[in-house]
């Protein structure tokens, strides 16, 4: 048995209910759970020394709006024992997101959570510093969302030049 | 949208200095963004006791660009070329990454010639990387010559790159589902030379710096990590490889057929600013290892995949099949489609773990991107790493960690 099959079985012996999901693809597992159930699962994946899911190779968000659960944090955890990775995504919902944060488990966390509160607008109760870090501080927005527009610049023919004038946004005094 | 004015207070300062910097017995000072030796667009703020660092703020997102909220908005073959202005120093790299993510969401397969030459390129780009690393790490700590000679060397590899792709940099060579063309017949007889030649040229830097004591004064023993605190801060790579770390992930997760190739993880013992230049070193000579191999193994046939529904047709089908035409029109206006379904995919870039998580959503356009990046993780472990040192050894420690900012900052 492998040490994904372990992993997940473990999981459900000690959560039961409380993982929503389980998704197999490509040969890659990822486990859907409650926010509440994140510690406890992270904990047991980390601690169990025959699992030893000890580094946080990657914290991500995903944006389903306008579905609801709106956001999905997806953590990557790294078995370097046995060179095995598994996901953890977390349903978040999109009336004022919030989720706790993973920093008192993995300290490199901070920094992913910053990104994710910078570019989707979740919060990470708990977390030690939750300031944006790639947009500018006084930066209103969050960038990521699927009800954020990209921005472009329409294009301007002689017909439509002059009203395309108008309502674009110059530099003003 | 309207922008607000505002200012950084004080109070917001408190959680990020001490509480002796706002009492004045400590002094802060800013470092950058526009500074030789922060390797590009890193902002410090350094809160310091004399001469010794007692804290360091990165700040980040100088260079940030938006890479992955434009990807969301162009097919899966059009988003790879923004994958090359993430680490310019990395290009192939991240091409691969890229692709792999694609080729692993929708099931696509590639040949053995382009994956042999995939390998080749990636680990000519991690040389070409630490050339890089070697001139300027060595230029901040004022030994001006080695700059020089590295730039040279790596014009060989570049020139390599020109030579396949037409570009020196911004590649884009590496396309799901194998290579843009083919390598020109000129390419076997150029690596080999640049294989050849390449190691007297290490064995020269090498005598410049790895003995020399003013070089090992101001490196030795400078930001010494230990394993636990390298995994414990996300560190991969040849910092962590440095601190003793034996995790590559050629090794430990293949791709490409790395398994089938001979090479060593070079390890140190320390995990100090020394220790992370000799890894550096030896990682070159063991790059070229796998070069010399590849390039012996380099088979014949295609160089990417035939499956029609990914891959566009070659030109000389378009003349005489419709179903090529019909392939050619579907791929180059709308796309391919990929499963709804998310894939996680890590390379071993030459500053670690660079990883591509990548959904789909059933359309050809990718519906989330995020790449986890090396330098994101290594300038989050630089306060760690610097804490307690001078100023003149956080430059040393900086240009130790390589961080490339458009791959931070992405």
């Amino acid at each position: 048995m492998g040490v994904i099959e372990t992993a997940v079985d473990n999981l459900r012996e000690r959560l039961g209910e409380r993982i929503l999901e389980l998704r197999e693809f490509r040969g890659q597992t990822t486990l859907v759970l409650p926010g509440e159930a994140l510690h406890e699962a992270c904990g047991l994946l980390r601690d169990d020394p025959e699992l030893a899911f000890g580094y946080l190779a990657a914290l991500t968000a995903v944006d389903y709006w306008p579905d609801e659960p709106r956001f999905h944090v997806v953590y990557q955890l790294y078995s370097h024992k046995h060179a095995a990775f598994i996901g953890l995504r977390v349903p978040v919902g999109g009336d004022e997101p919030s989720t706790p944060s993973l920093e008192p488990l993995f300290v490199n966390a901070n920094w992913y959570e910053r990104e994710i509160f910078d570019l989707f607008g979740i919060r990470f109760e708990g977390s030690s510093d939750l300031r944006r870090i790639l947009m500018p501080i006084d930066w209103v927005g969050h960038p990521l969302r699927k009800d954020y527009p990209l921005g472009y610049e329409e294009v301007q023919f002689t017909f439509n030049f002059d009203e395309i004038n108008r309502r674009k946004p110059y530099a003003k005094e | 949208m309207a922008i607000e004015e505002r200012q950084l207070t004080l109070d917001e300062l408190r959680g990020l200095v001490s509480e002796r910097a706002i009492e004045g017995d400590t002094v802060l000072l800013n470092m950058g963004p526009q500074h030789p030796s922060t390797h590009g667009v890193l902002r410090l703020l350094l809160e310091l006791d004399g001469e010794v660092a007692v804290n360091v703020v990165p700040d980040i997102g100088f260079l940030h660009t938006g890479i992955e909220k434009n990807m969301e908005a162009k097919s899966y073959e059009k988003s790879l070329v923004m994958t090359d202005r993430m680490d310019y120093l990395n290009n192939l790299g991240n091409n691969l990454c890229y692709c792999l993510a694609v080729e692993k969401l929708v099931d696509l397969d590639v040949p053995e010639r382009a994956q042999v030459v995939r390998v080749i390129l990636a680990e000519l780009q991690r040389i070409s990387s630490h050339l890089i690393f070697l001139g300027t790490h060595a230029l901040d700590l004022a030994a001006a010559s080695l700059f020089l000679y590295c730039f040279r060397e790596r014009e060989h590899v570049l020139d390599i790159f020109e030579m396949c792709s037409g570009a020196r940099m911004m590649t884009s060579f590496i396309r799901p589902g194998g290579l843009w063309r083919d390598v020109p017949p000129e390419f076997e007889g150029a690596v080999r030379d640049f294989v050849s030649y390449l190691p007297d040229r290490i064995q020269q830097y090498e005598s410049l710096l790895s003995k020399n004591p003013l070089y090992i004064d101001r490196t030795r023993g400078i930001s010494a990590i230990t394993a636990e605190q390298a995994l414990e801060w996300g560190l991969s790579g040849p910092v962590a490889r440095a601190a003793g770390v034996n995790w590559d992930l050629r090794k430990s997760n293949p791709y490409s057929g790395y398994e089938r190739y001979e090479f060593d993880v070079p390890l140190g013992t320390h995990g100090d600013v020394y220790d992370r230049y000799i890894v550096r070193i030896e990682e070159m000579r063991q790059s070229l290892r796998i070069i010399e191999q590849a390039i012996d193994r380099l088979p014949e046939g295609p160089f990417r995949s035939d499956n029609r529904k990914f891959v566009p047709p070659p030109r000389s089908e378009l003349g005489h099949s419709m179903e090529a035409v019909i392939h050619h029109f579907k791929l180059w206006t709308e796309g391919f489609p990929a499963p709804k379904n998310s894939v996680f995919v890590t390379v071993e870039s030459p500053r670690g773990e660079l990883g591509c998580f990548l959904e789909g959503d059933g359309g050809p356009k990718p519906y989330r991107v995020h790449f986890r990046t090396p330098s994101f993780a290594a300038l989050q472990a630089l306060p760690m790493m610097s804490r307690g040192f001078l100023v003149a050894d956080l430059v040393a420690i900086i240009s130790s960690l390589d961080p490339i900012l458009g791959d931070a900052d992405r």
